[in-house]
Order: C-alpha cells, then structure tokens, then sequence
C-alpha cells in the first residue's frame, strides 16, 4: 500500500473540501458542514490506515467503510474519486438526473460498501459485516463514521450493545463531534452527556482526539487495531464547516451550500490548494 | 372446528433451517429474544456460532442482517410479525435500498395469536411489507408450504422478502411432493360459479365454505394466493373470465392486503365484482384464536354468505357494507 505522509494528507483533506464546496455549489443542495468536519479522517482512513485497492474494490480482504451519517456524501464521493475509485469528472454530476451520485450515499457507486441516509443504521449495518468478518476467519476492519447528532438515535445504542457482546475488535467507530444538527447545537437539541463515559460503559475502548490532527487520527486507528477483545469508539472532536469561516459552527450550513458566488469564491480562497 | 390434520408452521420453519444449516455454510440466523416461539432456536443450538440472539431490539437485528448479506451471507431474520414492523425504515433504508439478500420470516400474525390479544394481532403487515421497493412477500398455507418456501428462499432467493407465519397450527393442505413457486398460486378446488382467493388459514375456511355452497348449488373455485408479492395475476384474470365473481379471503386487514392486491389486478385487467373478507379497519382482541373469526364476521358461515351473494350480484348485507 502507498504511504501518504502527513504533507500528503494536509494536501489530499484540501482537496476533498474543495470538491465539497464544488459539488454542493453545482448541485445548489447539499451537506457541506458535516462533510468538512470529516475531511482530515476521510483523507487519513482512505490514505493511510484503509486496506482498500480502487482496482479491486471488491475484494474480499479489504477493509469496509460506513458513513453512517449519509448526507456528508460529498465528503465521502470526493475522498472515494481523489483515491482513484471513480474519475473525479463525474463529481459534477452529485444530485442530478442520470448520475449515481444520489444525494446521500449510494452503494451503486464504486468504492461505498452500504447506501445510507437515514440516521442510526450505519453502525448496526458495520456490525453485520464485522460478525462476517470474523465468521469468515478474515483480518479486515469495519470502520464506521457517525454523527453526534445522529447518536441520539437509540438504534447506535441497541448496536453499540451487539458489538460489546461480540467482542467485535475488528470494528472501529469514529464520532464526528462537531457539536451541531440541523435545528441548532446538540448541547441544547437534546444533551448528550458524557458520551466517553456513556460508551465507556456499553463495553467498548474509547478515545478521544482532535478530529482535525492528522497524528492524533493516525495514533487513535492505531490503536484501536491492536485491540484484542472489545470494539474502539474514537471520538473525533472537530469542527462543523471545518475551513470556511462562515461556515464554521453555523448550523445554516449543515444543510446549505455556499449562497452566493461570492461565497462560494471565498469558501475556495479560505481551503486553499490547486484547482 | 378444522377436521384435517394440523403442524405447526413455525416448528417446520426452525426445522427446514436446521437442515439447511448443514447445506450451506453461509447460511446466518437473527433472532431478537424470541427464538423458542419463532423456533429459530432449534438452529441456533443446531449451529450456535451462525446463530445471533440480539436481544430485545429489533432496529439492531435488520441493520446487522444488512451488514451480514452486504458480507455475503444468506441471512434470516425472525421476530414476530408486529416487532418487525417497528424497524420498516432500516428494511426500508438499509435492506431493501441495498437490495440484499435477508429473509424476514416472521411468526404469530393475525388474530389466531389469540389471548395475547390486539397488541400481538398484527393484521397491517402485509400491506407494509408489500409497499416497499425489491421486498417480496409470501403466506404459506401450511407446514409444507413453509419448509417449501424457506428451502427456495435458501437456494434461489434474491433481494428482501418477507414470509408470514403464525403461533397456531394450520391443517395440511399439500402433499408432500409440492413445491413452491414464487409468483404462483395454486388451486385446491376448480369451480365455475365464483372464486374464492384466499391467504394462510382463510383457504381453509374457504375450502370448507366451497362445500357448503356445493349443497347450495353454487360451483366455488378455491385458490391458495401465498405468494402475494409478485402475485399470480394469470391465475387472477382466468378467474376473472371463467368464473364472473371474485371474493377474497385474508387474516388481515382488506386494506392494502390480499383483497387490495386481487382488485388491482382484476380492475386492471378484467373487471368483474371483487368481495373482501377480512379485518375492516379494526384491532383484534383476546380470545381463542378460533373464536374470533366468528366474532370478526370471517368464519365459514360470513365466507358462505359473502361468496353467495357476490355470486347472485346481490346488494351486501350489513356486516360487509
């Protein structure tokens, strides 16, 4: 597998977001602030810590991931075409008649395991695969990206239960907390307490980084991958619309893409990176 | 009540996986705490390790049954009826969009739960289950039919479906030799006056009022219509032509289940009177399972009544207005 040094990574997580920006913009519709606060995990899983062959997307051994949280699409379309899975050119077709690239995650495109979109089923679906996993005496991992939003869904607790039970070690969870949903910030739509404690609790590792330190991803992966006997729940501190100053933290941008050309030139200006 | 010989549909299900088990190795059973009623344990002590008991959540049991097919495995999935349905949208999202291949195979439907009462008498899963894109859905009429349809779904099943079983046994109306095929129903009486189409314990009644209504001088066919979706509109619009009259018999709600299915089809098709017995808008309630089809207007004497009238184009009396 190629190694991607952490140069590499800055520069790869960079173009992810400016395709963010991109599709959303073309397709006047969008996720963008959820697909920018999991650039620099999408740049490090699909870059560095992921089994995966875009010539051989279906190979058996290959390490799965689930985007839990399925309308952060552009984020993982981007990452998917940046890596060599599809031509980056069909990119511009995200929303649109006559494309695969369905406004949440699709499985009809190359390189996503599982098509997702509703809330809370992305993990129990990450631990199907990770029971065949060791069904089938395989090495590979199940990664699997939610949101905080989305774990107020109780199904994440029922499958947080399931994996604790199956000791499924072979399955990696990464919460994208950047504190906000789509009516506001979570801490006042419905608190989510001490979830390092909560998970804690349910029977799994749990860690905690900065979701935007490329060396913090890396060791928090890692980690979890040495685990013997229990599932790892990473949790990713980040933040929503990660490189767009108007963005950032803004709940209007869960949902919305850029306004107005001039936002949509200095979101571009604000990421940086080649056209 | 019934003469015939009775088993127990479920008993023929945990048994047709335990010898599938043995056939093949991909083969996974989901169970959400009720394995000794739905008689998926008989499996999961057969072949613990491609068992998984996921306890009292049922949202969990569909995802992971998406995850374990998206992995390969022929999945099957049991609950009862009415606990399944609470998880229609992870069907709906993450095993029909996928199209995968999980075979929900639910038991205790109906009102024949009995004593246990509304709560438990699903009558609307049918026509939730047929709404959804890619799902297949089947009623076996007995035990034969069951381990039919289960050894099909095992070899050649594709995509989501659905099969509806029941807590009581049901009289044995195949012969050993059937086979089950989707898409097809079978006749158990050739007739010419009038049509019955029935689904699980109703093609019972059925055959029972077909011959009542032989001392009345009305020649009733009777079809057994397990496999809703895709349904037998070739068998449909024959009965249309030969016999003028169709009525439909369900253990569940006439909306959106068998009798909705059979109208669309004859109206599309050849239009003739289609009469629907079956639950009308209601919930069930507690009592022996046998006793409440009287009670619901659905025993042989309203099947007799409704296939008489249909046949004489009389106006419906008031039960069924």
């Amino acid at each position: 597998m190629e190694q991607y040094k952490e140069a590499d990574l800055k520069n790869i997580a960079t173009g992810i977001r400016r395709k963010i920006i991109e599709m959303v913009y073309s397709a006047k519709s969008g996720h963008p602030g959820g697909s920018l606060s999991i650039a620099d995990i999408l740049a490090v899983l699909y870059f560095k810590e992921m089994n995966i062959d875009p010539l051989d997307p279906i190979n058996p051994d290959r390490d799965r991931l689930i985007l839990s949280k399925g309308h952060a699409s552009p984020g993982l379309y981007a990452a998917l075409s940046i890596r060599g899975f599809f031509p980056e050119s069909l990119l511009t077709g995200f929303r649109k008649l006559n494309s695969k690239l369905e406004g949440h995650v699709h499985r009809g495109v190359p390189g996503v395991e599982a098509s997702t979109g509703s809330l809370g089923q992305g993990l129990g679906i990450g631990v199907g695969m990770a029971l065949a996993g060791k069904l089938d005496s395989k090495d590979y991992h199940v990664f699997v990206i939610v949101g905080d939003g989305e774990i107020e869904e109780g199904s994440i607790w029922e499958a947080l239960m399931a994996g604790a039970k199956y000791k499924l070690n072979n399955l990696i969870v990464i919460l994208d907390k950047n504190g906000v949903q789509l009516d506001g910030y979570t801490k006042d739509i419905m608190p989510l307490g001490n979830i390092k404690a909560m998970v804690s609790s349910f029977g799994w590792n749990t860690i905690e980084i900065n979701g935007h330190r490329f060396d913090e991803i890396i060791s928090a992966v890692e980690e979890a991958k040495k685990s013997t006997d229990r599932p790892t729940f990473i949790i990713a501190n980040t933040i929503k619309g990660k490189g767009v100053s108007y963005m950032e933290n803004n709940p209007k941008y869960h949902g919305a893409p850029p306004a107005s050309q001039e936002e949509y030139e200095q979101a571009l200006r604000e990421i940086g990176g080649e056209e | 009540m019934l003469k015939t010989q009775t088993e127990s549909l479920r008993e023929a299900y945990g048994e047709e996986l335990k010898v599938l088990g043995a056939k093949y190795k991909e083969l996974v059973v989901l169970d959400a705490d009720l394995s000794s009623s739905t008689k998926t344990a008989i499996f999961g002590k057969a072949y613990p390790d491609r068992f998984f008991n996921m306890g009292i959540a049922e949202q969990s049991m569909v995802a992971t049954a998406a995850g374990l097919a998206l992995s390969g495995k022929k999945v099957f999935a049991s609950t009862f009826a009415v606990f399944l349905m609470r998880t229609y949208e992870q069907m709906r999202q993450s095993v029909c969009y996928n199209n995968v291949d999980v075979n929900f195979v639910v038991t205790h439907s109906g009102i024949t739960v009995g004593e246990d009462g509304a709560t438990h008498q699903i009558v609307e899963d049918v026509g939730v289950m047929s709404g959804l894109p890619n799902m297949k859905v089947t009623v076996p009429v007995d035990s034969i039919e069951t381990r039919s349809v289960i050894d099909f779904l095992a070899e050649k099943g594709r995509g989501p479906n659905f099969v509806r079983l029941t807590r009581e046994k049901f009289p044995v109306l195949n012969d050993k030799d059937y086979e089950f095929k989707q898409g097809k129903s079978r006749t158990f009486k050739d007739g010419s006056d009038v049509t019955i189409i029935g689904m699980g314990i109703m093609v019972s009644l059925a055959l029972e009022a077909a011959e009542q209504l032989k001392s009345k001088g009305i020649d009733a066919r009777v079809i057994n219509m397990s496999s809703i979706k895709p349904i037998d509109r070739d068998a449909i619009i024959k009965a249309a032509r030969e016999t003028g009259h169709i009525v439909t018999v369900e253990e569940h709600s006439i909306y959106n289940g068998l009798g909705s299915r059979v109208a669309e089809v004859a109206s599309e098709e050849y239009p003739v009177p289609v009469w629907r017995l079956g639950m009308r808008d209601t919930f069930g309630k507690s009592a022996k399972g046998w006793e409440l089809f009287d009670y619901f207007h659905m025993g042989v004497d309203d099947i007799v009544k409704l296939t008489e009238a249909c046949f004489r184009e009389e106006q419906r009396y008031e039960n069924f207005s």
